[in-house]
């Protein structure tokens, strides 16, 4: 992917990585390099050999997954622990909601995003509803469900789409995009520890794209907490997963052709429940939000943070609040360049803001 | 063609002899204990051995059995009543006429064994141990309920119980889900994972079926097969209605659901074989539901009364096992009509008091959404004085 190798996000050396206040539980560990499916991959295994209730369970797992983020684990933990389902989301969905009821870890595989939507129902009926309809008689805070999401260049409409919207719009469920491989690492860890079942899904260009050093000792981060990954005084852009690394370079286009302009760059990491802290601040200092997301436009999330933040900044809003998302149509194959949120869409719209 | 789809599908169970009850007293077994022979009819089988064709059961097994039955026929009456008298609201669905299910398979398994059903749930809620109030508080939305009045009807839940489940057939590979984590324990224990005639037509039992046969799971996958889904006769729903046969390559048994001994033997045979490794098994029982669907439903729409009054007075699972015991000598009418009274009293009580809790605290809507600690800031209500901070 264009500029993720260039990205000033990705932490290439131990130092780097480690100078990250939100892991200092783990400051004194080494680093090895692993791009983002061997990021899922340690924290998979982290998972197993720390949590002896937990399995893995998907498509094709047990021989690595279609992008090898299962490889080995099989050999590793037992094929009892690692094993293969039929083609039935659905039905992974709602076994892993029984396995989580009873109070194991389940981690469950949805091959693509995209072949998430036989298993709404399960996710949105039973996942999400089960400690509330159930008086807290029981739970599945042990399920999360890892899904890879977003465009990666050839995947039209069954390979490319990024429903994190259709499940913010459910409450019980927390739903978390990284953006690079310690973040997935510390974030996955999380969703699998945490006590409320999590929808994870993966930027799969960033597989094999993004390579960072990574942590090998056990750590996690903060689930519904944004991160700055930029400080601007100007214009606040949010995205998150591959997008950001688009936004980064619109923002390097955009400081240059108007110099003396400096924008905050912030990675939402949890779309639900999303940090409304972080980016109210931000905004109350720019004046200025652009957000931007892949998804279709309307109904997307970005139309949540808008309307949240005119609530909370109303008064300090310098420009209307740009929205750079995927048009309102399928994803479509041959137009995927036009369709998605491109760095060129993202730098207007961030003039149109900045020269309101 | 005409005619078979105009034959109520019960009147063409009922010639297949389903129901044809029943078994006669013999000599006692064991002391204290009778023997109970069932009939040609009683059980049918797909790729397995033939269930039992007589069974044993003491004086204490066939009283509490008739307990059961009795206390959950009036429960489902006090519910029908309450709903009627407008204390209950929403989605209510009775399992009158179907007690005998609730009654035997809980006689058959241990507290370690699990249970997961649809939403005609109120029976197994209380056979795995919830309290008659904590159902109808429950209905009635009262702090009381075992959902705390936030759920109703459809979401009851009890130790090893997994619910009361509204989405139809959601509930199948959940329970496929409960015995592999039973099996991954080496518990000993297993899943009835249970839905109705109408679920059976979901896609998401056969990809049940399917992991669990490949995984040997320890789940009974149990088809109550009360002639119809909502308001379709099952054979207009289904291209087979040999429930028990449709796991192809998993074996089944039909049981008369109305017979509650045979239940109780079918759902042993279950549990053993499941905890044999032997995989799964399916179960069809074939039982009967007296009211409509659901509240809604005056269920006579679809079936004529005449058919109804027919399964009540030729079928019944309380007057059957009352026959048996009379006749086996085990108890008298008087000592049966006693225990009509206690679970008469039972259930009254428990009424009374679903009616004196409280609606639950404004609080509790926002309760149990997220792991207590790990909650977001805060949740909206309608408007910006409603919402919650954590």
């Amino acid at each position: 992917m264009q500029g993720v190798n260039e990205s000033r996000f990705i932490k290439n050396t131990r130092e780097q990585a480690l100078a990250n206040p939100e892991l200092a539980a783990v400051k004194n560990s080494e680093t090895k390099k692993l791009n983002l499916y061997q990021a899922v991959n340690e924290a998979l295994a982290t998972a197993l050999a720390t949590d002896e209730k937990a399995v893995i369970f998907g498509e094709d797992v047990s021989f690595g997954g279609v992008f090898r983020c299962t490889m080995g684990l099989a050999e590793k933990f037992g094929k009892h622990r690692v094993f293969n389902t039929p083609l039935t989301e659905q039905g992974i969905a709602g076994f892993g909601i029984g396995v989580a009821a009873v109070g194991h870890t389940a981690i469950a595989e949805i091959q693509f995003a995209d072949y998430v939507f036989p298993a709404f129902d399960q996710l949105v009926n039973e996942a999400a509803k089960y400690r509330y309809r159930s008086g807290n008689e029981f739970n599945v805070g042990g399920l999360t469900v890892r899904m890879p999401c977003m465009a990666v260049g050839h995947g039209a409409h069954y390979h490319s789409q990024s429903p994190e919207a259709y499940f913010a719009h459910t409450p019980g469920l927390k739903v978390v995009i990284p953006r690079s491989p310690i973040q997935t690492k510390g974030l996955l860890l999380a969703a699998i520890r945490d006590k409320n079942p999590v929808v994870f899904m993966e930027p799969k260009i960033l597989y094999r794209a993004a390579v960072e050093q990574v942590p090998v000792d056990d750590y996690t981060l903060p689930l519904g907490k944004a991160e700055v990954i930029k400080e601007g005084k100007d214009l606040t852009v949010v995205g998150w997963g591959s997008q950001l690394y688009v936004l980064e370079r619109a923002i390097a286009m955009a400081e240059k052709r108007m110099p003396g302009v400096s924008i905050e760059l912030i990675d939402l990491r949890s779309i639900l429940p999303w940090d409304i802290e972080t980016v109210t601040k931000s905004v109350n200092k720019t004046g200025r939000l652009l957000i931007a997301h892949e998804a279709p436009q309307t109904g997307g999330f970005a139309s949540e943070i808008a309307t949240t933040v005119q609530e909370h900044c109303f008064l300090r809003l310098e420009a209307p609040i740009q929205r750079v998302c995927g048009w309102d149509t399928p994803f479509p194959l041959v137009f995927e360049k036009f369709y998605v949120p491109s760095a060129i869409r993202c730098f207007d719209a961030m003039e149109r803001a900045l020269k309101f | 063609m005409l005619a078979a789809l105009k034959a109520p599908a019960a009147a063409a169970a009922a010639a297949r002899g389903f129901f044809s009850s029943a078994a006669k007293a013999t000599a006692a077994a064991a002391p204290g204990a009778s023997s109970f022979a069932f009939s040609d009819s009683t059980f049918a089988t797909h790729n397995c051995e033939d269930l039992p064709s007589s069974t044993t059961a003491t004086r204490d097994e066939l009283l509490g059995l008739y307990e059961t039955m009795v206390l959950i026929r009036r429960l489902e009456n006090a519910c029908d009543q309450a709903y009627k008298g407008k204390l209950i609201r929403g989605f209510c669905h009775l399992s009158t006429g179907q007690e005998a299910i609730a009654a035997g398979m809980e006689a058959a398994i241990t507290k370690n064994d699990s249970i997961i059903t649809a939403y005609r749930c109120h029976g197994f809620t209380m056979t795995r141990g919830g309290s008659p109030t904590e159902i109808i508080a429950e209905l009635m939305g009262r702090r009381a309920g075992s959902s705390k009045g936030k759920g109703g009807s459809m979401h009851l839940f009890a130790p090893e119980f997994y619910g009361g489940n509204g989405i139809v057939g959601a509930q199948v590979p959940v329970g496929a889900g409960i015995a592999l984590a039973h099996k991954y324990r080496d518990r000993n224990a297993m899943c009835f994972s249970m839905y109705g005639d109408g679920a059976a037509n979901q896609g998401q039992v056969f990809e049940a079926y399917n992991m669990s046969k490949l995984w040997k799971l320890p789940v009974a996958f149990v088809c109550e097969n009360n002639m119809y889904g909502m308001g379709t006769a099952a054979s207009r729903a289904a291209a087979s209605t040999k429930y028990f046969t449709r796991g192809d390559y998993i074996s089944g048994a039909r049981v008369d659901g109305m017979d509650v001994l045979a239940v109780r033997e079918a759902c042993r045979y279950a549990r053993e074989w499941t905890l044999a490794d032997k995989g799964p098994i399916v179960l069809e029982m074939v039982t009967y539901r007296y009211g409509g669907h659901s509240m809604s439903d005056p269920g006579t729409t679809y079936r004529t009364r005449e058919e109804v009054q027919h399964m009540r007075s030729t079928s019944d699972c309380i007057n059957g096992l009352m026959d048996r015991i009379i006749q086996s000598g085990l108890a008298t009418e008087e000592e049966l009509k006693a225990i009509d009274k206690k679970a008469r009293a039972t259930i009254d009580k428990a009424v009374a008091e679903a009616k004196a809790s409280p609606e639950p605290d404004m609080s509790e809507l926002f309760t149990e959404v997220y792991a207590k600690g790990t909650e977001p800031t805060y949740l909206r209500g309608r408007i910006p004085s409603e919402n919650h901070y954590f």
